[in-house]
């Protein structure tokens, strides 16, 4: 933005402001992304500090079947856990999860997409294909499948933590796709602007272009990217836990604790309701936390032409 | 009253997220019967609005007060219907990107066809006839086949022509034109030139174009009105203003078009950038880029008033100054253009 | 046109191969078949051969493939192979199972998508408005909610609501488990009673998940659309607003939610997965959840191959609406 001439008394001169501060101003500006970011420093904070200030332990040694009151503020169930510590533990896990997934997710994807979309030739067929082709299969089936094989199911065999598979299953098997597949478009389509043309003229090498001139301009679509895999892990990975496919004990992530309990919604409904409002409030932060950044990064303003 | 267009102290105020703007600010002027009034200004003088304004095609966030009197009636303040009953018959208007201003889904003649129907109870037939007689008056060959063709199958400046036809369809007595020909290569702005004298020869209606491009406007127009921060700062017979303007703008914007004749001679574009409409103090909204400020520039805004010539009026303290200067190099800072030798 | 589609259909069969590589790859990965039925009690070195060499998993892997593929064309699309569970035919079971499925998701998703097409445009239209704020709410919401909570949720109100049913005499009319395998009997009026109580729920869970998304895109859309250069032309050749609005915006908005809906409608299969899970539907996604559970691998590979022929198809419809819709796409 050209700043106008200074110094008469008056005028408001149009500084230039760095694009960062354009985009943080107008994301402050979505009331609905600020609640959506507290709301989830609150989440990550009882997820996380939580454990440090709540006393009761994850194990099965307390009052069973109890409603929510003082001694228990979210109940306990039917064999004796405290639902508050589970309700910790299970954000804490449904968060890890979705939080692993989107980085390694991201990172998978933007390579490959901006590899892709630069390159062309037969890289970009390749992953391409790959990538149009996994996509027609549905998620769950897909990550099911490989989650299969975290576990057996036998007599007498124990259950053996999971989690990290789980989420990097996830995050290689489907959640890169749709980045890359974002990553692969908007490099495409940089690629042909003018000021690429111009660097190479001037010399620039592949890498340098690609880091210095394409990558800048697709930071907006990566973290959005970023923010809407996270929501969709959240989901995918509950999803993968109902269908008894997913984590297993002593991973407890929200999605499995509901499950554990979808039976009991008429006679001890807490222990549906809780885990179910913590998850959708993980859901409610990101999406609103996502649609603020889109928000910031391309507003849709009536612009007025003088 | 023989004006066809009467505009009075029209203002235009958007509110904002970041405040009240001021896009057009008590802008008055006339345009008589079969007349072509130029309006110029560089991006962001209010131009546009104004056009909108006299649409009424303002968003809702637009507050509108002041005067336009159409034939003698009052357009501001009147309700939607009978406001729509005007646009597109009497007041018609042409835009500036042919490529995005039609509709890609449906065909030309169906475009036409429904401009014409939108204010003549009329069956389908004869709507598609008064179509391809309209293809036909802005010079678009094989207009049958032409009509049952899509936006994309016509070239930017067979596009533009479809878009006057659309707007001459209903016989407007007033055409206003934004920025007709600047999305245009050179060669097919002069093609749209001649079709809107075309147009005009035919159903003598009066155009007001607008356009930053000073060379349109001494081609076409018969009286100019320069626009700048909101408001006209001058008007007057096209070739008596640019021969002998009365506003030190003025002068910069004839100064800045390079022009064959004047290879050697220094090109003077003017300084600085347009105001932010935002918050205007009360000053002329010129000081801060006019080489002739003074004290008085700075206190208090010109009123626009008649200067030495009849019918030429000044929106600046010291127009007797601007009078006496020769040309837009003994203003402005120099810098020099190409050189053939 | 036609040359456009049997262009597509070409270009489908080497993506099946594709699909079909990809898929043995998935159900390899999968594990090996017999691994519990090893586990269960020892077993002698002579029944576990049989039984390897009874499922053909004695063989390589490209042989496995190779055998399994040439099956598949002619027909032959192998049987489930856990010991002890009795033999079940893959094709005939997918067959059955898909319509079971095809028919609760396809009035699902035309519910969802005229729902959502609805909201979206009455949004648009009057953006900003209570409106507005409360469908845009309500979609956040539900892209929150994970679906089988949706699910869980609206099965037990639908107990519920039967059990006020019961109580005002009307008996229970919700049915909460799945339609029996030979569909309903007695009289039209009887069954239309039983089919409705049997479709109302899922759908409804559908639905709910579903119309977010197309309000979403049709809203966003169709801001777009409104504020496109053509739709201001359109107002100022002075038609009428409603007009504006449906001739000229909503024509354009359509284009891009009509193919999303296409290509949605590619997995519309493995969607109901969920749903079917809760109430008790004996369709594709029950069909799936259990084979990996038992890691039958022919299930697998032919539950796969007919969802990628399925997105396939999908893909190819979405094509010849959207150069239908826009005819920017036609020239060919």
């Amino acid at each position: 933005m050209i700043s106008a001439v200074p110094d008469v008394s008056g005028f408001v001169g149009t500084a230039a402001r760095s694009q960062w501060r354009t985009v943080a101003a107008r994301f402050v500006r979505h009331r609905a992304a600020l609640v959506g970011l507290v709301l989830f420093a609150l989440l990550l904070a009882f997820a996380f500090v939580g454990p440090l200030v709540w006393p009761k332990g994850l194990d099965a040694v307390y009052d069973a079947r109890r409603p929510p009151s003082a001694e228990y503020p979210f109940g306990t169930d039917r064999i004796g856990r405290d639902m508050l510590a589970q309700t910790i533990s299970g954000t804490r896990y449904s968060l890890q999860i979705a939080l692993t997934v989107a980085v390694v997710a991201t990172a998978l994807g933007v390579v490959l997409g901006a590899l892709a979309g630069y390159r062309r030739g037969w890289v970009d067929a390749v992953v391409g294909r790959t990538v149009d082709l996994v996509l027609c299969i549905p998620a769950l089936v897909v990550t099911a499948v490989l989650a299969r094989n975290t576990f057996t199911i036998a007599p007498g065999a124990t259950t053996r933590s999971n989690w990290l598979a789980v989420a990097l299953i996830i995050a290689l098997l489907t959640a890169w796709l749709p980045i890359a597949r974002t990553m692969r478009g908007v490099v495409l389509s940089l690629r042909e602007k003018e000021f690429v043309e111009a660097a190479h003229a001037l010399g620039g090498s592949t890498p340098h272009i690609v880091f210095r001139h394409i990558l800048p301009n697709t930071v907006d679509v990566i973290i959005v990217s970023a923010t809407v895999t996270v929501a969709q892990a959240v989901l995918l990975e509950s999803a993968l836990s109902f269908i008894g496919l997913g984590v297993r004990r002593p991973d407890a992530s929200l999605g499995l604790i509901i499950n554990e309990n979808k039976n009991e919604l008429a006679t001890l409904p807490w222990l549906f309701w809780v885990p179910f409002v913590f998850i959708v409030l993980i859901g409610l932060s990101v999406n609103f936390i996502g649609d603020g950044l889109r928000d910031a990064f391309d507003p849709r303003q009536k612009r007025v032409r003088a | 009253m023989t004006e066809l267009l009467s505009v009075h102290d029209l203002s235009v105020s958007f509110a904002t997220d970041d405040g009240v703007v001021r896009a057009v600010r008590d802008v008055s002027f006339t345009v008589g019967p079969g007349e072509v009034l130029g309006v110029v200004g560089e991006s962001g003088c209010g131009k546009s609005v104004t056009a909108a304004a006299l649409m009424g095609l303002l968003p809702r966030t637009a507050t509108v007060t002041g005067s336009i009197r159409f034939r003698g009636r009052e357009l501001v303040g009147l309700p939607g219907r009978q406001l729509r009953t005007l646009r597109g018959a009497e007041i018609a208007m042409i835009f500036q990107d042919p490529m995005s201003a039609l509709n890609p889904v449906h065909t030309v003649g169906a475009q036409l066809a429904e401009a014409y129907r939108a204010h003549h109870d009329v069956s389908r037939r004869e709507a598609r006839a008064r179509a391809m007689e309209a293809l036909d008056l802005v010079g678009i060959p094989q207009p049958r086949r032409r009509a049952g063709q899509f936006p994309h199958e016509f070239s930017g400046g067979m596009r533009q022509r479809v878009v006057i036809a659309m707007a001459v369809i209903n016989d407007p007595s007033l055409l206003i034109a934004d920025e007709p020909t600047t999305a245009l290569d050179v060669t097919v702005q002069a093609q749209i030139l001649e079709t809107l004298h075309a147009v005009r020869e035919r159903t003598g209606a009066a155009i007001m174009m607008i356009t930053h491009d000073l060379g349109v406007v001494a081609g076409v127009a018969g009286r100019v009105q320069v626009m700048y921060g909101g408001t006209v700062v001058e008007s007057g017979p096209v070739d008596e203003v640019f021969a002998a303007p009365r506003m030190p703008y003025t002068l910069g914007l004839l100064g800045s078009v390079p022009h064959p004749e004047l290879v050697g001679r220094a090109l003077t574009p003017v300084p600085g950038a347009p105001p932010s409409l935002l918050r205007l103090p009360r000053a002329c909204t010129f000081t801060p880029r006019c080489p002739l400020a003074a004290d008085v520039c700075r206190e208090s805004e010109p009123e626009l008033l008649d200067t030495d010539r009849p019918g030429h009026p000044a929106r600046c303290h010291r127009w007797p100054i601007v009078a006496g200067i020769a040309g837009p190099q003994e203003l402005f800072a120099r810098r020099e253009i190409g050189h053939p030798e | 046109m036609l040359r456009f589609v049997a262009r597509r259909l070409l270009v489908a069969v080497p993506l099946l191969v594709a699909a079909s590589f990809l898929s043995f790859a998935l159900t390899t990965a999968m594990g090996d078949p017999l691994g519990e039925w090893k586990a269960q009690r020892p077993r002698t070195e002579q029944e576990i051969a049989t039984q390897y060499a009874r499922i053909g998993y004695d063989k390589p892997v490209v042989s496995r493939y190779l055998d399994w593929a040439g099956g598949f064309v002619r027909g032959d699309w192998k049987t489930t192979v856990t010991p002890g569970n009795g033999v079940v035919d893959v094709r005939t079971e997918i067959g059955r199972a898909f319509w079971v499925t095809f028919r609760l998701v396809v009035a699902a998703e035309i519910v969802a998508l005229l729902l959502g097409m609805v909201i979206g445009v009455v949004g648009a239209v009057r953006q900003y408005s209570w409106f507005d704020y409360g469908s845009t709410g309500l979609a956040f919401l539900m892209f929150s909610i994970p679906l089988f909570c949706v699910a869980v949720i609206l099965k037990f109100a639908g107990i519920r609501f039967n059990d006020w049913l019961e109580s005002v005499g009307l008996g229970r009319w919700l049915i909460t488990a799945g339609p029996p395998p030979g569909g309903f009997s007695g009289g039209l009026g009887q069954q239309i009673y039983q089919y409705t109580g049997a479709y109302v729920l899922p759908t409804l869970c559908l639905v709910a998940v579903q119309f977010a998304l197309y309000s979403r895109y049709q809203r966003a859309s169709m801001l777009d659309a409104l504020n496109a250069d053509y739709v201001r032309t359109a107002r100022a050749k002075g038609i009428g607003e409603p007009r504006v609005v449906v001739r000229h915006a909503l024509r354009n908005a359509l284009v891009p939610i009509l193919t999303v809906f296409s290509l949605n409608f590619g997995l519309l299969l493995g969607g109901a997965i969920i749903t079917e899970t809760v109430f008790g539907w004996r369709g594709m996604g029950t069909l799936i959840v259990d084979a990996i559970a038992k890691k039958e691998p022919w299930m697998v590979q032919g539950w796969m191959m007919v969802t990628a022929c399925f997105v396939i198809a999908a893909n190819l419809v979405a094509d010849v609406v959207y150069s239908y819709l826009d005819p920017r796409i036609r020239l060919e």
